[in-house]
């Protein structure tokens, strides 16, 4: 099963140009997918042919490589319905769709366009959702993930995450760049450049700003960047080594990795890097922090115990446990959004592997094969997991789902890609 | 493929027209905590080293910088999973402490580094736990704590990019850089 988006990506290399400058542009090929994929018919809209890029074609496109649909050919059905009310059940159950997306695109007079679908439940007879939109051409993309998001969660229940966005690192040369593209890879956007390494990109909750860690000063230096300004502040600049940081669900503070009292241990900060505090303290190594959803506790990395494992810190008791105990590395613990248990990465043999653990049974499932699978960030739904692997020497973006059931791989040509970072919701 | 081609010759002909409205060059490097721009603030170091070490008593030479002196020896190198300095790097880090008492207005910063595998930023944390060790022994020697900074690269800043047990034993390192080189 190797499905590969050849004329989505060219479309997007061809149309990505007038809005944004055309970088190494990720692909996405679904290497592995659900064997319970949800047929669904995507009938080109009416009156699309009229528009260099149409919006049924990404929103195929975006369902199709969830892993979670199936696409059921449909061009061949004439007349090509438009409406809900046109769709005749029959002749699509025939051809083995479930659900089937209709739907116009109707310019007007001031030159925006009147974007409008339906998804019609193929086997109630019944329509699961309509709706339009007035948007001018440069938002047709986002309006297509829009639409493919409704759908999404009309059908698996799961809020869609297409018109989200994903930051990620790439090195060419001796050349670092911190991008940020949209989900599907579209309109990768430089927003920092350097000559020495960048390292962990980390969305702030609201999506407005990225703190990441840059090498630029010979020393490892933590900043936040406003996207919408490019405007930066160097949040940690302590004597030592500044690493690790990761945003509070309500974006007001920082956990950091700091040496500067000794030792690699854990600080939590304002996102303006006034008000440090030591959270914790002890003769080990302390790091890789990460904030769980409720914001009370953090899941880091520590060798205390001889080997690098996960803890939890109660940040309201200081209590600490060991999670986890299989193995004798698991480290780059990120927390489910759900609460009930954590994705990290362990080692098994030499491959580095990624995993989910569940809190309250402690059971683990292995979600990839290695070797080289490291740097796990998880799409604000819970249900893809992004992370980075290397092939033959270079550094690739892979995505599994949370069941371990779908697989991607994102390619980019020619550049090695590591550290992506899948962003928050888009606000509405 | 054709997908790539042509994706790549797409970006070839766009490239001219580039436009990057979000970019935020690195340039506003911050001198806080780098030991070059200490070294700029303070007195010029080169020049200054007369002090003879090890014997040498050429009062021109930077000891440093001669290739046929210990000093010009700058790498520790580790075993895996190891923080522990092994027993033939004493004589070269003797040697900079030495040369650090002799001379007030040198400061060093001790660049930890790892190998690939695993973890970037629990790799940082690893090349730390080096360069602390070697600050550690340098300590101990009577160097001054305050003109030592250990920092890490993690597995950034590999000496050699292969991807064997050869190369991860010439990365599992730590650098010694004088302030102002």
């Amino acid at each position: 099963m190797h499905r590969s988006l050849r004329l989505l990506a060219v479309l997007v290399a061809l149309f990505a140009l007038p809005f944004s400058a055309v970088r190494a542009q990720l692909t996405i090929e679904i290497v592995g997918g659900a064997g319970t994929a949800i047929p669904i018919a995507v009938v080109p809209f009416g009156g699309e042919s009229a528009f260099p890029l149409g919006v049924s074609g990404i929103v195929g496109a975006d369902l199709q490589r969830s892993g979670m649909f199936k696409l059921v050919a449909a061009d061949a059905v004439v007349p090509r319905p438009t409406r809900a009310e046109d769709v005749q059940v029959d002749v699509w159950r025939g051809r083995g769709a479930d659900a089937v997306v209709v739907g116009s695109m109707q310019p007007l007079p001031d030159g925006r366009v009147d974007v409008r679908f339906a998804l019609v439940d193929a086997v109630k007879q019944s329509t699961l959702a309509a709706m339009s939109y007035t948007v001018a051409p440069a938002q047709f993309r986002a309006t297509a993930h829009k639409i493919a998001d409704v759908i999404y969660e009309k059908l698996t229940g799961d809020r869609g995450v297409f018109s989200t966005k994903i930051a990620y690192i790439t090195k060419a040369g001796a050349r670092y760049q911190l991008l940020v593209a949209d989900a599907d890879g579209a309109d990768p956007q430089t927003i920092v450049t350097s000559n020495e390494p960048l390292l962990s990109p980390r969305w702030s909750p609201d999506g407005t700003r990225i703190a990441y860690v840059s090498f630029e000063a010979k020393k490892p230096v933590v900043y936040v960047q406003n996207l919408a300004t490019g405007g930066r502040q160097a949040v940690a600049n302590f004597r030592g080594s500044n690493s690790s940081p990761a945003w509070s669900p309500d974006g007001r503070q920082l956990a950091v990795t700091l040496t500067k009292d000794g030792g690699s241990q854990l600080f939590v900060m304002a996102a303006d890097g006034s008000g440090v505090r030591r959270v914790m303290s002890s003769n080990a190594i302390d790091t890789e922090a990460h904030f769980t959803p409720d914001g009370g506790s953090l899941l880091y990395t520590s060798d205390r115990g001889g080997s690098p494992q996960i803890y939890r810190l109660n940040l309201g008791s200081g209590a600490v446990e060991r999670l986890t105990f299989d193995g004798s590395y698991n480290v780059s613990a990120r927390p489910l959004p759900d609460g009930k248990g954590f994705v990290f990465v362990r080692r098994d043999g030499g491959r580095f592997q990624i995993a989910t653990q569940d809190y309250a049974t402690r059971q683990v499932q292995v979600l990839t094969a290695g070797p080289g699978d490291e740097s796990p960030s998880i799409a604000p739904n819970g249900r893809l997991i992004l992370y980075a692997n290397e092939v033959g020497g270079r550094g690739i973006l892979a995505a599994v789902s949370s069941d371990g059931r779908i697989k991607q791989r994102l390619v980019a040509p020619a550049t090695d890609v590591r550290e992506p970072a899948w962003g928050p919701y888009a606000r509405p | 493929m054709k997908r790539i081609v042509l994706a790549a010759i797409a970006a070839a002909f766009l490239a001219g027209c580039q436009t990057t409205p979000t970019t935020a060059p690195v340039e506003d490097k911050s001198a806080a905590g780098d030991p070059s721009a200490a070294a700029t603030a303070g007195a010029s170091t080169s020049g200054t080293s007369t002090a003879g070490v090890g014997g040498t008593s050429m009062a021109e030479k930077d000891p440093r910088k001669d290739p046929g002196n210990i000093l010009y020896k700058r790498s520790i190198y580790f075993e895996f999973d190891s923080f522990a300095v092994a027993d033939q790097y004493k004589p070269l880090i003797e040697a900079h402490a030495k040369y650090l008492a002799a001379n007030r207005n040198a400061k060093v910063a001790l660049q930890g580094h790892a190998d690939e595998r695993g973890s970037r930023e629990y790799n940082i944390a690893l090349g730390q736990k080096r360069s602390d060790a070697v600050k550690r022994m340098m300590t101990l020697l009577g160097v001054q704590e305050a003109i030592v900074e250990t920092v890490s690269f993690g597995e950034e800043k590999p000496k050699n990019p292969g991807h064997d047990e050869a190369s991860w034993a010439e990365n599992r390192r730590v650098d010694i850089f004088y302030a102002g080189e």
